[in-house]
Parts: C-alpha cells; structure tokens; sequence
C-alpha cells in the first residue's frame, strides 16, 4: 500500500518536474507545436470544464468568445499599432462583455436548450466574423506577435511557455479559490436546484450570467494567447470545428475536473499533431476516442485514473485482512 | 346555502385598503412588462418593413424600378425559407419527441445530399429515384444510429448531444474522404430543368425552387395531418407532453421514438437533396445547416410544426433581405441582424415562439 502510494507521489513529482522543465527536456519543436497549443487550448477547454461542472452548463460559444478577444486584440495590434498588452486588456474586456450578453440570453435555459443557444450565439459570431473586413475575413489578422519581453512563439518558445504556464497554474487556482467563495457555492447551489435557490432569494438567472462572464474572460485570454502563439488569428480559428475540437479536449480529459481540460488538450493536439503522418482519417480517429470517452466514462481520462486509483488502493487497504480468510466478500466498487 | 353565504368572514379593513392598491400596481406593473417584449417587437418590423419598402418603391413601380429584384428577391428568400423548413422539422420532431437534440442532423442533411449526388452522377441513376434511395438511407442510418447509441441513454440528454456531436465529427471526415472538400451540384431534375415565366414584368423563375417550395408546403401539410388526424400522430403527441404517462398508459414509446427518429433523419436527407440541386453540397454545409435548422428551432419553439414554419421564413427572410437592403457600409454586418432576431426572441419568449409555457 504504503509503496503504491509512494510510487503514486513519485509519478507525481515527475509530471510536475517535466512540466516545469519542459522547454529543457524536449526540442523547440515539441514545444512550439505541443505543450504550448496544449497550454492555451487547455485554457479554452477548462472555461467549458469549469461552466459545466459547477455551472452544469455545456456551453459551445466559448470559441466563439475567445474569437471576440483574439480577433480584437490582433485587430487593435496590426491595424490600430497598439501596445499588445492594452490590446490584450480591452479584448479580454470585450470577451467578458460579450460574454455577458450571451449569458443574460442563455441563461433562462439550461441542458441541452442551453448547448443549442450557445452553439447558435458562436456561429452567428463565426459569421460575422468572417464577413467583417476589419477582422481580414478569411485570411485573418496575421503579424500578430507577443510582446517583446515574451520572445518569439515559434523559434524560442521558452519565454511564451512559462508565460503561459503561469496564466494556465493562475486560472486553475482562480477557479478553485471561486468555486469555494459563497459566490461560488451559491453557483453549485443554482447547478443542483435553481428552484430552492431561487426560493432562498438568490438570483439565478444572475447567477448564471455571472458565471457565464468568468468563462468568458478566461476563453477570452485563451483567445489571445492563442494569437500571439500562432502570430494570427482567423475567422476560422473560430468556427464549428475548433469549437467542437474545445469539447472534444473538455470531454476526452473529463468535465469533472478542472485538470481534465489540459490532459485532454494535450491528447487532442498529439493526435491531430503526429495523426496524419500514421493516417488521413486523424480526424475520424479522434471523433470515435471522443465517441468511446462518452459512452464508457463520463469522467474522461481523469474519470478512468480517479477510478483506478480509488479501485488500486481500495484492493491495497482490503487485502491484508483478507487473506487470511479467502471467502471474504469481494471489494465493492471504489471511487467514483 | 344562503347562511352560508352570510357567515363569510369580510377581509380585515386594512387589508380590503391595501390589497387592491398593490395588486393593481403589481398587475400594471407585469403587463407593461408583459408588453414592452411585443412593442419592441412590432416597432422593429414596422421599422424594418417600412424600410425595405422605401427602398423597394424609390424607383417607382416600372421595369427599370426596384420592384421586379424585390420580386425575384422575395422568391429567393421563401424558396430559402422552404430548405430551413425543410431541414428543421426533423431536428423539431425529434426534440419535442425524444429531447434529444441530434448534433449530427446537419450530417445527416450533407449525408443526404452526397448520397443523391453519387447516384446521379456517378451511376446515373434517375434524380427522383437517386432523392428517394437517399432518403431511406440516410433514415435507416439515423435508425442504426439511435437504437445503438441513443436507446440506452434515454433521460441522459447532454450525454445524448455529445453521443450525436461525436457521430457528426466521424461523418464529417468520412464524407470529406469520401466526396472530396470541392462543392458539387446535383443536378436538376429535366422535368424542372425549364425556367418558370412569372407572368410578372416579363420575370421568370427557376422551376426547381418553386418545387422546393411545393415540397415543403406539402410535406407541412402532411406531417400536420399525420400529427393531427392519425392515430400514431397522437401517440407523438401524448409522448410530446408526457413520455412517462404514455408509457405508462401502454404506448410503447421505443416504438415511437425509433420511428421519429427514422422520420426525422428521412427529411434531414430529403433537404439535403433539394439544398444539394438547389444551392451546392460541400464540407461545411453540414454545420451551416445545423446552426440555420437550430436557429428556426429556437425561434420557433421545439417540437412545434408551426413555429419551425414561421422560424424558417423569419429567419430566411432577415437573411436574405438584411444581406440586400443594409446600406453598403453595414452590409458585412448583416449577420448582426439575425443576432438581433435570436437574442429579441430569447428576450421575449425564451422558450421560443410556439412553443408549450411549460418548456
């Protein structure tokens, strides 16, 4: 028991020790073109993870919302020659803005009525987008680069890792210092019974516009994250497909767990990064690992390890007494 | 009964002074709320109506004039309505059905289309033959698709969406392998191959859309029949408004669902043929149409024919007129306009503008 739980902690600090050294470890190749996609497509997901798992809504206009603040970062940056930082301020801004509006709209629903207004409101604003000369139509905005102190995204990464894994460990604790404020247990009450919460005097609706907004404001920093990274943002870096390429990560890394988003980011881009040189149907691939999380675990990835883990140390705890005695009634099942 | 009536107790005096006072501002209070949605509404289709009206007549009303574009324009955007029908009340029926919101609907729409489109070019078969071969297709597959994944996760509706958006993902990449990323264009069937002559300003129009106009007033009309005047159509009903009281009254609903299910994924493929000849097949579509079929549906209501209906041609109708009329410098924000649409409707009646209260 006592080694299991020590090679667990070990494994452990080998994760988080790769991570930090991640720039070190591997070649700028697999830097530019996994962990740092991973990183901020990760912080898309986990504005999805986060609004569903204690918001119990699955909302797919969160690309649609980083498109919001990427394209008017990179817009405010090429076109109007603004510092990136200002740039990236006010397009958060807007996202959160946005944001709220989308929320004020959605939020008298809720399941799948919820995911159908969300996926219009994205692809109405995919639309738009790419109809909208300031936004460069379906060329996009390119030349967009990260601040000088952050190096250059693709040939040193290093600066634009750490930045971004400093933004990604900052939102993690965000939310999981929110989701313990009042403010935050009010929402999980809203989640499990807008009804009683609604008799309690709480605004629900609010409530659900509220949390909306946060999701917002972190797709909207994934959005220009993801611009400075790629150097350009597009109409379509916003379509249907990326949005479902968003669930795809929330939903294969687990939407009950915040961590899930970045394990499932971190799948997604292997496979669509080193898929089509094995075959042209990556995307197929990916939709059936998808189809598969779905139907056999709900909790994803994460889901599949909590499971185990909870089902390895339970067999661990049970085994000594019962050895002794063969007949003893099998371990119900751990962990859930 | 008349001592009864006596020994009524009267309200408290200071409650007879206060109550009426406080309901009537309470009441007055809701009804301006009540009806600010609805004002607001007219105001923007007056607005609206006017202003495509100035810009139609400006001209005056001979050939040279605005009235014969608003004409073929005006026909454009009801054959337009006619697809969207066409395509939502399949995603419609199997909602207020099943409350399954089947993601993979624009799938099955492409899927349709694709399929008419090999047979016709490809084997040459005849386009009626190739719509209707398509069609059953399409519908045993949305049959395989809900019995093997669906049936077992029935009340679980978002594992349900995701199940669908999982299945859209695969058949979108099947069909770019399968058909290519280039459009393609059924072609139209030769008895409609003829323009049709308007009889108006010397106009004439192309048959087919007329066509596709017909089908949808007609298929309109036959699933309203069908849920309104046949046996069946009241099971659907009762499932509609509540599945576990028909169950439970001895309606086997796995029944019903497999066959709405099979219904639903047969007009999905038949607007995939009519889009297919009438616009163009192509990666992409599926998810165009998803988004317009989702649109009319929230507009209109789940689970009503009607409000799919006047979803389809309210959405068609800003589309096409807001792409046309905007001034010059709007027009790439027509888009904008059909936010306007969703988000007043979302205001004003969230559950959409047919649909039952208690949804």
């Amino acid at each position: 028991m006592s080694s299991y739980l020590m090679a667990r902690r070990m494994a452990a600090v080998v994760v988080v020790g790769v991570v930090v050294l991640l720039p070190f470890i591997f070649s700028v190749y697999i830097t530019s073109a996994i962990a740092v996609p991973t990183l901020w497509i990760g912080l898309c997901a986990v504005s999805l993870t986060f609004l569903s798992r204690y918001g119990g809504m699955i909302s797919l206009a969160q690309t649609g919302l980083f498109g919001v603040a990427g394209l008017l970062t990179a817009a405010l940056m090429v076109q109007a020659g603004w510092d990136p930082w200002a740039a990236a301020l006010i397009g958060v801004l807007a996202a959160t803005g946005v944001g709220l509006i989308f929320g004020a709209l959605a939020s008298s629903s809720t399941g799948t009525y919820f995911l159908m207004i969300t996926l219009a409101l994205a692809e109405i604003s995919y639309y738009l987008f790419s109809a909208v000369p300031a936004f460069g139509l379906h060329e996009g905005i390119n030349a967009v680069f990260p601040p000088a102190i952050l190096g250059d995204p693709v040939l040193h990464p290093t600066g634009n890792y750490y930045f971004l894994l400093v933004i990604c460990v900052l939102v993690y604790l965000f939310l999981r210092y929110l989701v313990r404020t009042p403010f935050g247990i009010a929402l999980q009450g809203v989640r499990d019974d807008p009804d009683r919460m609604t008799s309690l005097g709480f605004n629900v609706r609010l409530h659900r516009m509220l949390i909306f907004a946060v999701g917002a404001a972190i797709a909207g920093i994934a959005g220009v994250l993801s611009a400075w990274n790629n150097t350009r943002i597009s109409a379509d870096s916003v379509s249907l497909a990326v949005t479902i390429v968003v669930l795809e990560c929330a939903v294969i890394g687990g939407l009950f767990r915040l961590e899930g988003a970045w394990v499932g980011a971190l799948v997604v881009t292997v496979l669509t990064t080193f898929g089509p040189s094995f075959t042209d149907r990556y995307a197929t691939a990916i939709g059936i690992v998808f189809l598969a999380i779905v139907l056999i675990s709900p909790g994803g990835l994460v889901g599949i390890w909590t499971w185990l883990d909870g089902r390895i140390r339970h067999w661990l705890e049970s085994k000594p007494p019962a050895a002794p005695t063969p007949q003893a009634a099998p371990p119900p099942i751990g962990g859930d | 009964m008349a001592d009864s009536d006596r020994v009524e107790v009267p309200p408290a005096p200071e409650a007879a002074a206060i109550s009426p006072h406080v309901d009537s501002s309470v009441v007055a209070s809701h009804r301006t709320r009540r009806n600010l949605g609805p004002m607001i509404w007219a105001a923007l289709i007056v607005f609206g109506a006017g202003w495509i009206a100035i810009q139609v007549l400006r001209n005056g009303l001979g050939t040279s004039g605005n009235v014969p574009q608003f004409i073929i324009i005006t026909l454009g955007s009801v054959s337009l309505a006619a697809l969207f029908f066409l395509a939502a009340v399949g995603l419609t029926l199997i909602f207020g059905l099943m409350r399954v919101v089947n993601m993979a609907h624009g799938s099955l729409y492409l899927l349709g289309g694709y399929c008419a489109w090999a047979l016709t070019t490809k084997m040459g078969v005849d386009w009626w033959l190739a719509a209707l071969i398509a069609m059953l297709s399409v519908g045993v597959l949305g049959l395989v698709m809900e019995q093997a994944f669906l049936r077992w996760n029935l009340g679980q509706d978002l594992r349900q969406a995701l199940i669908t958006i999982a299945i859209s993902v695969i058949l979108a990449d099947q069909m770019l392998a399968n058909f290519g990323a280039m459009p393609s264009v059924l072609p139209t069937p030769t008895a409609l191959a003829q323009p049709f002559q308007l009889g108006l300003y010397n106009l004439s129009y192309s048959s087919f859309r007329l066509f596709v106009i017909g089908m949808a007033l007609a298929i309109g009309l036959l699933l309203w029949l069908w849920i309104q005047r046949t046996r069946f159509g009241m099971v659907i009903r009762a499932g509609i408004d509540d599945r576990a009281m028909a169950s439970a009254l001895g309606v086997n609903v796995q029944v019903v669902f497999a066959i709405a299910f099979f219904a639903g994924s047969c007009l999905a493929a038949l607007s995939g043929v009519l889009g297919g000849t009438m616009l163009s097949l192509a990666p992409g579509q599926d998810v165009a149409f998803l988004t317009s079929s989702i649109v009319v549906v929230i507009i209109g209501g789940m689970g009503s024919l009607g409000g799919a209906a006047l979803g389809a041609a309210l959405l068609a109708f800003v589309e096409t007129y807001s792409g046309v009329y905007l001034p010059q410098n709007l027009a790439p924000y027509s888009m904008v306009v059909t936010f306007l649409l969703v988000a007043a409707v979302l205001a004003v009646r969230p559950q959409g503008l047919f649909a039952r209260a208690e949804r």
